[in-house]
C-alpha cells in the first residue's frame, strides 16, 4: 500500500534515495494504523471469560465494515486533504479508512487463542502484556511484509518498467477487499461458533 | 466504476504526449442575442474522416440565455494520484457552466462522442444556495472532485461578497461548497490552476460582473478597476498565501498555465492590455525558496490603425491593442501560445527558457484592422481567441469569439462562428490546416474546444516526465 508515492517521491526529487527514505513513514503510519485498531482487542482478551464473545463480535465487526466498503464504494475525498508531504499521516489514515487492520484482528485473537490456554491461572497485568506483545508482533509482521512486497515493486516501477505501469498495473480491488473482509471474517465466526459448542 | 483507471488517464505529461491523438474536437456554441439555446457541438477530428471538420452531432440545451464560455471534465489523469488510491474513475462527463444564467449542465460522453447528452442540470438556485457564488467559469479535475471557479459572488449582481472556488462530487454532481477556508485578500477571480505534488494553486483576476456583463466598461479599464493580481495558494489547506500585484496599469490578468510536469515549479499568465500603452504582455511566474515570484517576460505592441477601421471604443487611440485574451502551454512545457484576438494573431513562443520566451511561430488570421482572410481563402472575422493544443503538440485549435457582449464593441461587423487549426513544425513554427475549416449553424458563436482524451488545459499530472 502506498508503493506509487515511493515511486513519485524517487522521481520528483531525482534520487533513489528518496523513493526508500518515503517508504519508512509509509511503514511507520501503517504501523500505527493497524496497532491502533488491534490494541483495544489486546486489552478487552484481558478479560478471560469474555474471549468467546469478544472474538465473534471482533468477527461481526470485521465482516460489516466489508459489508460497508462493498456497498459504499464512493471516490474518498476525504484522503484529498492530506498533503503529498505527509506520507505517514495518510499511510496511518488509509489503513484505517480501508481496514487493514482490522482484517487482522480475528488472526490476531486467533493467535492469542492458542497462546493463553491457562488464561484463567494468570493475571491480568501478565496477560495484557503478552497480549500487548503479540499485537505488536502482528503488526509488525503484516507491515514488514507489506513494505517489502511494496518497496520491491516501487522500485521496479522506477528503475526499470516505467510510469506506464503506474496506470496499467491499478485494478479496482475494492469489492475483492470488501469480500475478502467478509470472508475472513467469516471464518473466524465460523471457527469460533464451532470450537463454542 | 471501472475495474482499471480510464485509459486517457496518464501518469506523467510524457505518457500523455505519446497516446493515440484525438479523434473529436467539444466546442462550445453560444447564441449572442439569446434568441436561441446554446449548444455543445461534437466535430470530427480525424484526418482522412469523410466528415473531417464538420459538426457530427450537436447537444442543444433546453434553455436560453445561459452564455457558455469554458467548460471541463469530471475526471482527468490527476485521478492517477498516488495520494488518492483511487483511480477509477471516468473521463466521461463534461461539465458546462452558463456564465450569464449560472445553470450547470453534466453533458455524457459515453458510449460514442457522436451520441453525447444530457445527463443532469443543475440549476442557478442551487448553486447560489449552496455556495454563495455565481456565474461558474472554469473546470478543473483534481483531488477533491470537480473545482469551478465562479466570477461573481451572491446577490443580483453578483458583487454581494466576493467571487471564488466550489467543489462538486465527480460521481455525483452534487455542489458540496465552498473550496477557500481562508481566501486573504483575494476578491476578484477569473482562472486557476494548480501544481498537484508541490501542493499549490494559483488564481487571476477579471472583474465582477456588471464590469463584463453589457460590455467592457472603459472608464473602469481606464482607471485600471479591472483585477490585476496572482493570488498563490495552499492547495490541500485551501488557504491564501501570496498575492502578486502586476501593476495595476496590467489589466485583466486572465489564463493561468502551469508547466504541466509537476518538477517545474513555474507557470505563464497573459495579460490582457497595458492602459500605459496598450501593449498585452506574458508574465512568468514561478516558486523560490517557498516563495513565489513574477516578471513581465514578453510583449506584444498595440498596432496603429487609421480611424475608420476602428470601432468606436478604440477611434480616440488610433491603434489596436493585440488583446491577450487565451495562451496555452504544449504538453512538453516548450511552445506557448498567445492569442491575440484584437490584432489577429496567434503567437508562438518557445519557453523552454520560462523567462526569456523567444517568439518562434505566428499566423496572422482576422483583427480589427487587420481583417487577414485564412490561408484557404476564406473570411475570419474576430481574431484567435480560445486556443487548445493536442496532446502531442502537433496541432493547434482556435476560435474566434470572447463574450458576446465585447464582441460586439471590438467586432461591431459581428462574430460569426469559426474554428481553425494549424500544424506545428517538429521544431516550431505555425502553419494554418487549408482542410480545419469548421462551419457553425447561423447565429453561433464559438468558444471554447475541448479535445477527446484531454488536452493542454485540462489534465494534471502527479508524476514527472523525466526518465531514470
Amino acid at each position: 500500500m502506498g508503493w506509487p508515492l515511493a515511486v513519485s517521491a524517487g522521481l520528483m526529487e531525482k534520487r533513489p534515495g528518496a523513493l526508500f527514505a518515503a517508504l519508512w513513514p509509509l511503514s511507520a503510519g501503517h504501523l500505527a494504523g493497524t496497532f491502533l485498531v488491534l490494541l483495544p482487542f489486546a486489552l478487552l482478551l484481558a478479560l478471560a471469560e469474555w474471549q468467546r464473545p469478544i472474538q465473534v463480535a471482533a468477527s461481526l465487526l470485521v465482516i460489516g465494515f466489508g459489508v460497508f466498503r462493498l456497498l459504499n464504494r464512493r471516490h474518498p475525498r476525504a484522503l484529498a486533504r492530506i498533503r503529498p508531504s505527509q506520507l505517514s499521516l495518510w499511510s496511518f489514515a488509509i489503513a484505517i479508512a480501508h481496514g487493514a487492520g482490522l482484517m487482522l484482528v480475528p488472526i490476531y485473537l486467533g493467535l492469542c487463542q492458542t497462546l493463553d490456554m491457562d488464561a484463567g491461572h494468570q493475571a491480568a497485568g501478565a496477560l495484557i502484556g503478552a497480549n500487548l506483545g503479540m499485537a505488536v508482533l502482528v503488526a509488525i509482521v503484516h507491515v514488514a511484509a507489506m513494505v517489502a512486497a511494496g518497496g520491491f515493486l516501487a522500485w521496479l516501477v522506477y528503475r526499470y518498467l516505467g510510469l506506464k505501469l503506474v496506470a496499467r498495473s491499478w485494478f479496482n480491488l475494492d469489492a475483492s477487499w470488501a469480500v475478502s473482509l467478509i470472508l475472513v471474517g467469516a471464518v473466524a465466526l465460523a471457527f469460533n461458533l464451532v470450537s463454542w459448542h | 466504476m471501472t475495474m482499471r483507471p480510464d485509459p486517457t488517464f496518464h501518469a506523467s505529461p510524457k505518457l500523455a504526449m505519446e497516446a493515440p491523438p484525438e479523434n473529436f474536437a467539444y466546442t462550445l456554441l453560444l447564441s449572442p442575442d439569446f434568441s436561441k439555446p446554446d449548444a455543445l457541438a461534437v466535430i470530427d477530428a480525424k484526418p482522412g474522416s469523410p466528415t473531417f471538420s464538420q459538426i457530427v452531432h450537436t447537444v442543444t440545451m433546453p434553455n436560453k440565455g445561459d452564455e457558455f464560455h469554458h467548460f471541463g471534465w469530471n475526471a482527468c489523469s490527476s485521478a492517477l494520484s498516488p495520494l488518492s488510491g483511487h483511480a477509477f474513475l471516468e473521463r466521461r462527463y463534461l461539465i458546462i457552466p452558463g456564465l450569464r444564467s449560472s445553470r450547470i449542465y453534466i453533458i455524457d460522453t459515453k458510449p460514442d462522442p457522436t451520441q453525447a447528452r444530457i445527463h443532469k442540470i443543475i440549476e442557478p438556485e442551487e448553486v447560489f444556495k449552496k455556495t454563495g457564488y455565481s456565474r461558474p467559469h472554469t473546470i478543473h479535475c483534481g483531488p477533491e472532485g470537480i473545482y469551478v471557479s465562479t466570477l461573481g459572488g451572491a446577490g443580483k449582481d453578483g458583487t454581494d461578497g466576493p467571487p471564488g472556488i466550489f467543489i462538486m462530487d465527480c460521481e455525483t454532481f452534487e455542489i458540496l461548497g465552498r473550496w477557500e477556508i481562508d481566501r486573504g485578500p483575494q476578491k476578484l477571480h477569473y482562472d486557476f490552476w494548480w501544481n498537484l505534488p508541490r501542493d499549490y494553486m494559483v488564481s487571476s483576476e477579471w472583474g465582477l460582473p456588471p464590469q463584463f456583463e453589457n460590455g467592457i466598461v472603459p472608464e473602469d479599464l481606464l482607471s485600471n478597476k479591472y483585477g490585476h493580481c496572482l493570488h498563490f495558494w495552499d492547495l490541500r489547506e485551501r488557504r491564501h498565501v501570496q498575492t502578486i500585484d502586476l501593476g495595476a496599469n496590467h489589466q485583466m490578468a486572465l489564463e493561468v498555465r502551469p508547466a504541466h510536469d509537476p518538477i517545474r515549479e513555474h507557470g505563464f499568465c497573459g495579460v490582457v492590455v497595458d492602459t500605459t500603452n496598450l501593449e498585452g504582455s506574458i508574465w512568468t511566474w514561478w516558486r523560490e525558496n517557498g516563495k513565489f515570484h513574477a516578471e513581465k517576460t514578453a510583449v506584444i505592441p498595440a498596432e496603429p490603425a487609421p480611424k475608420e477601421q476602428l470601432p468606436p471604443l478604440l477611434q480616440g487611440f488610433g491603434a489596436v491593442p493585440p488583446l491577450v485574451t487565451d495562451i496555452d502551454l504544449s504538453m512538453d512545457d516548450r511552445f506557448l501560445y498567445v492569442a491575440c484576438w484584437g490584432t489577429g494573431e496567434m503567437r508562438q513562443y518557445d519557453v523552454t527558457d520560462p523567462r526569456k520566451p523567444k517568439l518562434a511561430g505566428s499566423v496572422h488570421i482576422g483583427g480589427i484592422a487587420r481583417r487577414t482572410p485564412h490561408s484557404n481563402g476564406k473570411a475570419f472575422a474576430g481574431g484567435p481567441q480560445m486556443v487548445e493544443i493536442s496532446r502531442d503538440g502537433k496541432r493547434v485549435y482556435w476560435t474566434n469569439s470572447l463574450y458576446s457582449s465585447w464582441d460586439n464593441q471590438f467586432y461591431p461587423g459581428g462574430v460569426p462562428g469559426a474554428e481553425v487549426m494549424a500544424n506545428v513544425g517538429s521544431n516550431g513554427g505555425l502553419e494554418l490546416d487549408k482542410d480545419y475549416c469548421v462551419s457553425f449553424p447561423e447565429g453561433y458563436r464559438a468558444h471554447q474546444i475541448r479535445l477527446e482524451g484531454g488536452d493542454c488545459s485540462t489534465d494534471s499530472f502527479c508524476y514527472p516526465s523525466v526518465r531514470i
